[in-house]
């Protein structure tokens, strides 16, 4: 389990953590959600000992990250970043292998190849093993990054946005691979993101920050509720149950919607279909809703989670 | 090194990609031959064309050939690493300004001393002098830069020429003050030379670059993930500030020590650990420490060499390897895009 405890961090006089205390359970996917600006990076950056807080610490099964030895940590925690650009030039063999860094020092055993080949298997990359990192697409590359981070063997797996810059067919299939570490290999996994209906789809616990702060944590039913997500993201955002899952429509504001209850999700979404087109873009309109994009919900991407 | 059974699915078409036993072959025999290179040209150093005494051609060019080996791997070591915890492959500690921060405390020594008692000095404590305050500035200057722009690399360029110029200035502003005695005396330190070597010096020299080398050998491995920058190094369990300060403060003493022994050698580092990265297909300290080295000392000994028997001595090393290391660095610069 990993048990925030009153972590505040300032820069200069801005609070962007304030006071924020959270037990994250073990063996489940807990995604992160929130606004721009809601602190969640930061508390990210704070619980994978990037970023040292102005106050406050965070244990990973009673170690404190603050105060253990560096190779302890890495020994516990993987940390995906969502910036994955490196300079020196690697294959994606090289990559996967410094995952075992921690545990070896950079001096591999046979432990650690079993564990390099079982991470590049387990993501389908060994026909990509000795290509340079710089000649993958970007979904590969973000593969091969997941390898290293696997590789590592630790128990906690820590992702930033790792739907960012990826589609709607490789995020369905990022976060199937989250799903598996976690049902398959017994990780636990906190993942920071976007789009709240992936969050809705693939995690067991979401934690809604807002302004520095959680606003709420707990199940996606708990959540994925209108008046929650009204204060979370400060937009009306009306939740629809799709085969016991809860998907939130964010509309853009304004736009005649009928009373949740009323409608069934397809009349919904064919509505959407033929209104979207003939209103204006709206300006800082940060998503679209997933469901318009697939024609029909049956095929709605994280309809197929579990 | 374990060998990993070769899966089916393997690519196997003409313009796959390398594996990793050719990777490995490939950089065995790149070390070989850079070896092999490196004694055939200093054995042709020393006995190529000896005229007169041997005994006085042998003394004098095992000297001089010290010097250009020491010089070669301090240079190359030193820069190798500095690339890496600087991030990129265009800083080395001359073109963050190591130079002309040479050329200021020179001209500020003559102009506060006066050239007489600066030729008084002894190579000795010219040696030490120059060393002590190149590695106390030096050390200030690239802590300071690394906790400013921590790994903002434009930044670190931009400040890097910044000091460059202001340096360069401050030298020629001083400069103007000298006398035109003083200005003479120290033209003649401004250029590399290989030619007199105090062997006092070279056993000083000698001595701290190959200490400087073996505290570099232990740090191979986290260096290696250094690489792949702050966050990644971080969260593999690596101090990666640790790493970089002491990583920065061995540089500092190399360059310091090949710096007071010859003077200023500006594009000699980054030709030579950007040809070591090109030429072994590798990430890896444990190897790159050494090719790297290996192409130092044999670009200075073969340049060396062609200086005194192709141009007969009408030019330097210094000129030669500037000219053509400052071609490189603008060809470096044209094809990366983001620096």
């Amino acid at each position: 389990m990993i048990t925030i405890d009153r972590v505040t961090h300032r820069y200069g006089s801005t609070t962007v953590l304030d006071d924020v205390s959270l037990e994250l359970p073990a063996g489940r996917v807990t995604s992160v959600i929130g606004p721009n600006g809601a602190g969640k990076s930061t508390l990210f950056s704070v619980v994978s000992r990037l970023l040292r807080p102005s106050a406050g610490r965070v244990t990973v099964d009673g170690l404190d990250v603050t105060s253990a030895r560096d190779t302890e940590v890495a020994r516990r925690l993987a940390v995906l970043r969502q910036d994955n650009q490196v300079a020196a030039r690697l294959t994606v063999l090289d990559l996967v292998r410094f995952g075992r860094f921690p545990h070896s020092g950079g001096r591999l055993t046979p432990e650690c190849h079993a564990k390099v080949e079982e991470a590049l298997a387990w993501l389908k990359l060994d026909p990509l093993r000795d290509r340079y990192l710089d000649q993958l697409s970007g979904g590969q590359r973000q593969r091969a990054f997941i390898a290293m981070v696997l590789a590592q063997d630790t128990d906690y797996l820590l992702l930033d946005e790792p739907l960012n810059n990826l589609d709607m067919k490789h995020s369905a299939a990022m976060m199937s691979l989250v799903r598996r570490a976690v049902d398959e290999l017994g990780k636990t996994a906190v993942v920071v993101m976007h789009d709240i209906n992936f969050a809705s789809a693939y995690s067991d616990h979401i934690v809604a920050m807002r302004d520095g702060a959680v606003v709420a944590a707990g199940t996606p039913a708990q959540i994925m509720r209108r008046e929650v997500l009204q204060d979370v993201f400060d937009m009306d955002i009306h939740v629809q149950d799709l085969n016991g899952m809860r998907l939130g429509i964010f509309w853009t504001p304004g736009a005649p919607v009928p009373p949740p209850s009323a409608v069934d999700l397809r009349d919904l979404l064919a509505g959407a279909a033929e209104d979207l087109p003939q209103r204006p873009a709206q300006e800082g309109e940060p998503h679209t809703p997933t469901q318009t994009q697939t024609p029909s919900p049956d095929t709605v991407t994280v309809g197929d989670a579990r | 090194m374990t060998t990993i059974a070769p899966a089916p699915s393997r690519d196997t078409s003409p313009d796959a990609p390398a594996t990793e036993q050719q990777r490995l072959a490939r950089t065995r025999a790149v070390v070989v031959v850079l070896a092999v290179l490196v004694a055939a040209a200093c054995t042709a150093y020393l006995l190529y064309d000896v005229r007169g005494s041997w005994s006085y051609a042998m003394d004098l060019r095992t000297r001089q050939l010290a010097a250009l080996l020491i010089t070669g791997a301090a240079v190359g070591a030193s820069s190798l690493v500095f690339q890496t915890v600087a991030g990129s492959r265009i800083l080395t500690p001359s073109v963050m300004g190591f130079d002309a921060l040479y050329m200021l405390i020179q001209t500020v020594i003559v102009y506060t001393l006066g050239s007489a008692a600066f030729l008084a000095l002894t190579p000795g404590q010219h040696f030490l002098i120059d060393a002590l305050l190149l590695t106390v500035f030096g050390w200030l200057l690239f802590t300071w830069l690394f906790r400013r722009s921590s790994r903002n690399l434009l930044m670190l360029v931009l400040v890097g020429v910044v000091l460059g110029s202001f340096f360069a200035s401050l030298t020629s502003l001083s400069s103007r003050l000298l006398s035109p005695d003083d200005f003479l005396t120290l033209q003649d330190v401004m250029f590399a030379s290989f030619s007199t070597a105090d062997p006092e010096l070279l056993w000083t020299a000698g001595a701290v670059t190959v200490l400087g080398i073996a505290a570099l050998v232990p740090l191979g491995r986290r260096l290696d993930v250094v690489a792949l920058g702050h966050d990644p190094a971080v969260t593999l369990g690596v101090s990666f500030h640790r790493t970089v300060r002491i990583t920065l403060a061995v540089t500092t003493l190399l360059v310091a020590a090949a710096t007071a022994l010859v003077g200023p050698m500006l594009f000699l580092g980054l030709v030579v650990a950007n040809l070591a990265r090109q030429l072994v297909p590798t990430h890896r300290h444990a190897v790159l420490l050494p090719v790297s080295i290996l192409v130092g000392v044999l670009t200075c000994v073969a340049g060396q060499l062609v200086v005194v028997h192709v141009f007969d001595l009408t030019t330097t090393l210094s000129v030669v390897v500037n000219l053509v290391g400052g071609l490189y660095f603008l060809r470096l610069l044209m094809r990366t895009v983001l620096l």
